[in-house]
């Protein structure tokens, strides 16, 4: 990650014209930037040393009590869980990922843009209608306890009575009543996992595709079997891709709402939906603000560590 | 008696419905710089890819010292490879690159350490250890790649057009530097390379190739002055072609007449039958060009063009209405300047051995 500031000088010293058109050239996404993003996020800023007014709206008596609540155990067992489900969330998507982007990208290029074209096409659909989908799929009616408490259970029920084993009445018990998918962390993951898995593919495919293929062969060549050039050679050489997949999956994870808010029901809620009822339910936005403040610096302190780490090595 | 490094046997390579690689059969000697030469596309890379495992063959069977190889893969075959690209690991230091075929091996910290010097230093490249692959020369980073192969002690290197992608001063010198590097380390080199200057000067042998097929083997004075066809007469040096028809025999030699008018002299050759349409291929250094004829059985011509090249002239000499032919004369005077002028009426003379027969 090379950056550099736009209006360095370089060598001798810049025309105060030259700044001003560089300035206005920019100043279209500076306007956007400082407008939606950088006011906005002062306001929350601002806000998170307020209190809560009895009746809602905010008392400005900068304090810093709504910091110290989220330290309160119930609050960081909230962000302890939210934390676990995104780095598994990661995970999973790295290992369904980095073999399909592996797939793809040692296709014919002809089959590549229409594998990836696939994996994009149901992204088109809005995230709320793919999330209720998986609501559809996972809940105690849905399709997947339809087919286990219905089709799977009456086939066990014939097989029973053909068939007379002990084992039967175990497996007809289990059927009998739904799995419990909706509402657990399991349905959170599951709809997180399917929801960026592109955004881990897509950076992995890039790593992968660009990687020069004569470098395995030299590896192999040079006695090391699949496995070992896999892991000596490709992965080392496409770590890049899942740096970028990892925090691009990982960050919006531990944001999450729409998901945890869907399929987690009321039992499994993470940091995202604690914020959300600060605003919406509890009328305390300080607290809000507070935890939304908490939770972009780790993102930020998150991002900037992986970074660092990826550039040393 | 030595035994061969590698045979190949009836060898054939299909890629889909394209043959890359035609029923080649092929022995190299144990200790020999063999190479394989040919026009892009002739086969010869597939040829090189097959003996290192990266491709298998659709038919046919490749033996490396005594071993059939079968379906056996890159990394269980006693054979290592210099990639024209070099192939170094950008990851990695040079250190660890030419370390690479020993750790996979599970050779010892301290014989690695050893080798890996010893192998840096056979390349002239002592203390590189610690430098990435991205902060050599080209010409270095060759060498590491040399270094990475060899460090290994493989029955057989395969080189794959490996100083394609240097200059040419640093090429000539490369060239030299590999084939002493060859004698000293006595391991049999497959030299890939579309360069038949440098196919000549490193070879014991050559292979000749061109669309799958292996045309010739021999050495490299073979090749050049026997050539097998007229692809290999054109494609190693520069050649007269000239059409004719042979017309009689002589005691040792025959006469062709060329586009039905002019008669030459060649010497005799087998397999040859009179009133046979037959092509004459003669280099353009065997000729001598006169003002007189020196024996009754020179050619007459008109010289076309004269171009001056420093080391020789050359002139186009038009024989009939169809041919002309380049002749090199060394310019062996100094200021000696051209000996015949545009239009001049001269008479070309050469050995009737120096001109071969080629069946068209």
């Amino acid at each position: 990650m090379e950056t550099q500031p736009l209006l360095q000088t370089q060598g001798k010293p810049r025309s105060r014209r030259e700044t001003w058109r560089l300035l206005s050239l920019i100043s279209p996404s500076l306007f956007w930037l400082v407008v939606f993003f950088l006011i906005p996020l002062l306001l929350v800023f601002a806000i998170s040393y307020g209190q809560r007014g009895t009746y809602g709206g905010v008392k400005w008596n900068l304090t810093l009590e709504n910091y110290g609540r989220f330290f309160d155990p119930l609050y960081l067992r909230i962000f302890g869980r939210t934390v676990i489900i995104a780095l598994v969330t990661t995970v999973l998507c790295l290992l369904i990922g980095y073999p399909l982007a592996y797939f793809i990208a040692t296709r014919p290029s002809r089959w590549r843009n229409v594998l990836l074209l696939l994996l994009m096409v149901p992204f088109w659909t809005n995230f709320l209608i793919r999330t209720y989908a998986w609501l559809l799929l996972l809940r105690d009616q849905g399709f997947i306890n339809l087919f286990w408490t219905g089709g799977l259970h009456d086939f066990l029920l014939w097989l029973s009575a053909a068939l007379p084993l002990p084992i039967w009445r175990t497996l007809l018990e289990a059927t009998s009543t739904p799995l419990p998918l909706f509402g657990t962390d399991l349905a959170i993951i599951v709809g997180l996992v399917y929801g960026w898995l592109p955004d881990m593919v897509l950076p992995c495919y890039a790593a992968i595709e660009r990687l020069d293929y004569s470098l395995v062969e030299a590896a192999q060549d040079l006695y090391a079997n699949r496995t070992r050039s896999f892991l000596r050679v490709v992965l080392p050489l496409t770590m890049s891709g899942v740096v970028a997949g990892s925090v691009l999956v990982f960050i919006p994870s531990l944001g999450a709402y729409v998901t945890p808010d869907l399929l987690g029901g009321a039992k499994s809620i993470m940091i995202g939906n604690v914020i959300y009822s600060q605003f919406m339910s509890a009328r305390d936005y300080p607290f809000g603000s507070a935890i939304s403040f908490v939770l972009m610096a780790i993102m930020l302190l998150g991002t900037l560590i992986y970074f660092r780490s990826g550039a040393e090595s | 008696m030595p035994g061969y490094a590698v045979e190949l046997k009836k060898v054939s390579k299909h890629f889909g419905a394209v043959v890359a690689v035609d029923d080649i059969s092929l022995s190299i000697n144990d200790g020999e710089f063999f190479s394989l030469l040919g026009p892009s596309g002739c086969g010869k890379t597939t040829t090189l890819r097959l003996i290192a495992g990266f491709e298998l063959p659709t038919a046919g069977e490749i033996y490396i010292g005594e071993a059939v190889q079968g379906d056996t893969p890159p990394y269980r075959r006693p054979v290592n490879t210099v990639f024209q690209n070099y192939a170094l690991f950008p990851h990695m230091t040079i250190f660890q690159n030419v370390a690479f075929g020993l750790e996979m091996r599970k050779v010892s910290k301290e014989e690695i350490r050893q080798r890996v010097a010893e192998a840096l230093e056979m390349v002239q490249l002592p203390g590189m250890e610690n430098r990435k692959p991205e902060q050599l020369s080209g010409g270095q980073q060759q060498r590491v790649a040399l270094a990475r192969a060899l460090v290994n002690r493989p029955k057989l290197l395969l080189l794959d057009e490996p100083l394609g992608a240097l200059d040419l001063k640093l090429r000539k010198a490369m060239q030299l530097e590999l084939k002493a590097l060859q004698h000293r380390v006595g391991i049999t080199f497959v030299y890939v390379t579309h360069d038949q200057e440098e196919a000549l000067t490193m070879s014991d042998r050559i292979a000749v190739m061109n669309e799958g097929h292996v045309l010739q083997v021999g050495g490299p004075e073979g090749i050049y002055e026997q050539p097998a066809n007229r692809f290999v007469a054109d494609f190693i040096g520069e050649t007269n072609f000239l059409e004719g028809r042979t017309e009689g025999r002589r005691a040792d030699e025959i006469v062709v007449t060329i586009d039905d008018v002019l008669p030459i002299h060649t010497s005799l050759e087998k397999g040859v039958g009179m009133g046979e349409k037959i092509t004459v291929a003669i280099r353009p250094e065997k000729i001598s060009v006169h003002a007189e004829p020196p024996t009754p059985q020179a050619v007459p011509g008109v010289v076309e063009e004269v171009i001056y090249t420093g080391t020789d002239t050359r002139y186009l000499v038009r024989l009939t209405e169809r041919s002309i032919v380049t002749v090199r004369q060394q310019n062996v005077g100094v200021g000696a300047g051209a000996s015949f002028a545009v239009g001049a009426q001269v008479y070309l003379h050469w050995q009737p051995e120096s001109a071969r027969l080629l069946k068209a």
